[in-house]
């Protein structure tokens, strides 16, 4: 079984406070984010399906933290904390769930199905695992124009059995790309447990057969999730090749949002409750003298006020015109 | 000028784009060391060096995805499946992720995909199909069938050219069947313009790829013996010259439609409702397809002739279309 690392109080001294503090805040601001998203769904201002992160913040954030500005991210559905940590404003997210004509796909396509090549972004197609070969892709013109130049995709303990996983990672491996695979081991596959997924002990470990660099790291530990990605990524900057890292975390909602989430047995959300990301990365931040009350309730309150001015932004934006839609389906 | 082969065309169009513009590279496999197993990359390797020639492993998968994320990055990829049936392993890339990228977020994905294709060789059921019709009918696609050296050179220059994802069926019989004089340096087929093969009054064949070769040397056998065929050689089947098919129709008001691929489902059912829907009243016949048989493609030389249309399944439709 993979040992997951975490970090520790000497690990927290060793990063100043303002990349700590944004570590909790851009977390904090995924939470939020999916909240509204989930909110205006009850309130029947948007359809279609909502695909939470909860419980996985530290994943997405403490990876993408380990990222530069011209570095290319290819996020998952789970994702969200990758597309702002990022630098996409949380406006261009909701407008694209609400199915804005202003949206990254004008309506065409919801969710967080989008990219923005601006932003370093390669947006996901809904078929699990294709981000891989084509994030290597990326990876593969980075090298070709001897750019500096990173580019990271996630995937889940699910779609790690898609057959992409091994085209993408064996592509990658032969080729030595500067190229990061997180996966995120939530737990579950839509309904589906990992006993169910692999007869594997752990995931990481498949990385061996690829004859790539293989990591696993405590999900729910921000920190640590930075520490061990960015060791991969200037290792990928570096020449040295692609990484798979798994990180142990734990889905906190159904597969979407009209999933109850009966099948997950109980207690087991009440025990993942307690290894909330958000919550433990508080605590050690406050015990650690970097963040008081006061600064604690700023940070909720800034993060608050940029989620409600972007819902108030991305429902004032104008609904998508049939009568005026080209389909732009070629270039 | 020397003659070169319809193969030697498209190796043409490959060096000189790669000498133009250095966002241009081949990946596939065996494309490398090998140049590649119909050698259209033979001497790449030497010329262009690793990684712009870049043999990968055997993973369709892989090959396609990796070139739709180099092409996102402003590269210009000219992936080879091996065979054209192989792109079965890679279809999702291809359907799902290049054809819908300009649609859904607005990027560009400036790739081309070579598929030798096509039946005549004794491939059998996985190295002789003609799997075009898949294609056709994913918006955001292009597909592509040259049937000439000119063309398998100017239609690739103009694919390699192109922003969004371009499918190129090169056509395996006539690699080293069809020799020309080389059209010379800078030659480009603009995409989505028909190509009229013979000029004729009485009757028309609406064509692409391997019969528009067959069908032109049966349109010339028939003039010796006094019957006038109008061949229509399609190049692309996205984007389509739909008014060079109108035109055809209005001149000799009889159509044969006549592909290599499989009936049930060919692209020849689209263009034969096209002409219903918008030439009816030019019609004075029914529109015939001439197609290969609803089967696997067979190995046997026996099985595979019978099953492929012959130039005299061609002939024996075109008279009955004009009522002999």
């Amino acid at each position: 079984m993979a040992k997951f690392k975490t970090s520790g109080s000497k690990d927290l001294a060793r990063h100043d406070a303002d990349f700590l503090i944004g570590l909790y805040r851009d977390m904090l601001l995924t939470r939020v984010t999916d909240d509204r998203i989930e909110a205006l769904y009850k309130q029947g201002k948007l359809v279609a399906g909502c695909y939470s992160s909860r419980g996985q913040e530290g994943c997405s954030i403490g990876s993408t933290a380990a990222l530069r500005p011209g570095d290319v991210i290819g996020p998952m559905i789970r994702n969200l904390g990758s597309l702002l940590r990022h630098g996409l404003p949380v406006t261009m997210v909701l407008r694209n769930y609400l199915g804005r004509a202003t949206a990254p796909t004008k309506g065409r396509d919801g969710t967080s199905h989008f990219g923005s090549l601006d932003h370093g972004i390669i947006g996901p197609i809904s078929m699990l695992g294709a981000l891989i070969p084509v994030c290597a892709g990326a990876a593969l013109a980075f090298r070709m124009r001897g750019e500096p130049r990173v580019a990271m995709t996630w995937i889940g303990d699910g779609g790690s059995n898609v057959g992409d996983f091994h085209e993408g990672l064996n592509f990658a491996g032969v080729l030595r790309l500067p190229f990061v695979l997180v996966l995120e081991n939530n737990k579950y596959a839509y309904s589906t447990p990992i006993e169910y997924q692999t007869a594997a002990k752990d995931f990481a470990c498949r990385a061996q057969g690829y004859g790539i660099e293989g990591d696993a790291v405590d999900g729910n530990d921000v920190l640590a999730v930075y520490q061990v990605v960015k060791e991969a990524v200037d290792r990928a900057r570096a020449g040295g090749g692609p990484t798979l890292i798994e990180a142990d975390t734990m889905r906190m909602r159904g597969h979407a949002i009209h999933d109850d989430a009966k099948y997950v047995p109980r207690g087991l959300f009440e025990l993942w409750e307690k290894r909330d990301p958000i919550l433990l990365f508080r605590d050690r931040l406050r015990k650690a003298g970097l963040l008081d009350k006061a600064r604690d309730e700023a940070i909720v309150a800034e993060v608050r006020a940029r989620v409600d001015e972007a819902t108030e932004d991305a429902l004032a934006q104008p609904l998508p015109d049939p009568a005026g839609e080209t389909g732009e389906v070629y270039a | 000028m020397s003659e070169i082969t319809y193969i030697q065309a498209i190796t043409e169009a490959m060096r000189e784009e790669m000498r133009r513009d250095p966002s241009v590279f081949c990946i596939g496999e065996d494309i490398g060391t090998y140049g590649g197993a119909f050698r259209a990359t033979a001497g790449f390797l030497e010329e262009f060096g690793r990684p712009r020639i870049l043999d990968t492993p055997l993973s369709e998968s892989a090959i396609l995805g990796a070139s739709i994320g180099a092409a996102l990055m402003g590269l210009r990829p000219v992936a080879e499946m091996q065979f054209a049936d192989f792109v079965t392993n890679g279809f999702n890339m291809l359907v799902n992720f290049a054809a819908k990228l300009h649609y859904r977020w607005g990027a560009k994905v400036p790739m081309v995909v070579r598929l030798p294709s096509g039946g005549g060789t004794r491939g059998g059921p996985f190295h002789a199909t003609n799997p075009e019709a898949w294609f056709t009918r994913v918006p955001g696609l292009k597909v592509v069938c040259p049937a000439t050296v000119h063309d398998a050179k100017g239609l690739l220059a103009a694919a390699i050219r192109d922003d969004n994802p371009v499918l190129f069926f090169e056509h395996k019989y006539l690699y080293r069947r069809l020799k020309d004089e080389s059209p010379g340096e800078g030659h480009v087929v603009p995409l989505g313009k028909a190509r009229l093969a013979r000029a004729g009054s009485q009757v028309s064949l609406v064509t692409y790829g391997s019969m528009a070769y067959h069908g032109t040397i049966v349109a010339e056998e028939m003039a010796r013996e006094g019957v006038d065929v109008e061949v229509l050689d399609l190049r692309s089947l996205v984007p389509l010259d739909e008014e060079a098919i109108l035109a055809t129709v209005r001149k000799t008001h009889r159509v044969v439609i006549c592909h290599e691929d499989t009936k049930t489902g060919g692209f020849g059912g689209e263009i034969a409702a096209r002409i219903a829907e918008l030439a009816f009243d030019q019609l004075d016949a029914p529109v015939l397809r001439v197609a290969a048989k609803d089967t696997p493609v067979p190995h046997a030389p026996q099985l595979e002739d019978a099953f492929l249309p012959q130039p005299r399944d061609i002939r024996s439709a075109l008279l009955r279309v004009i009522g002999v």
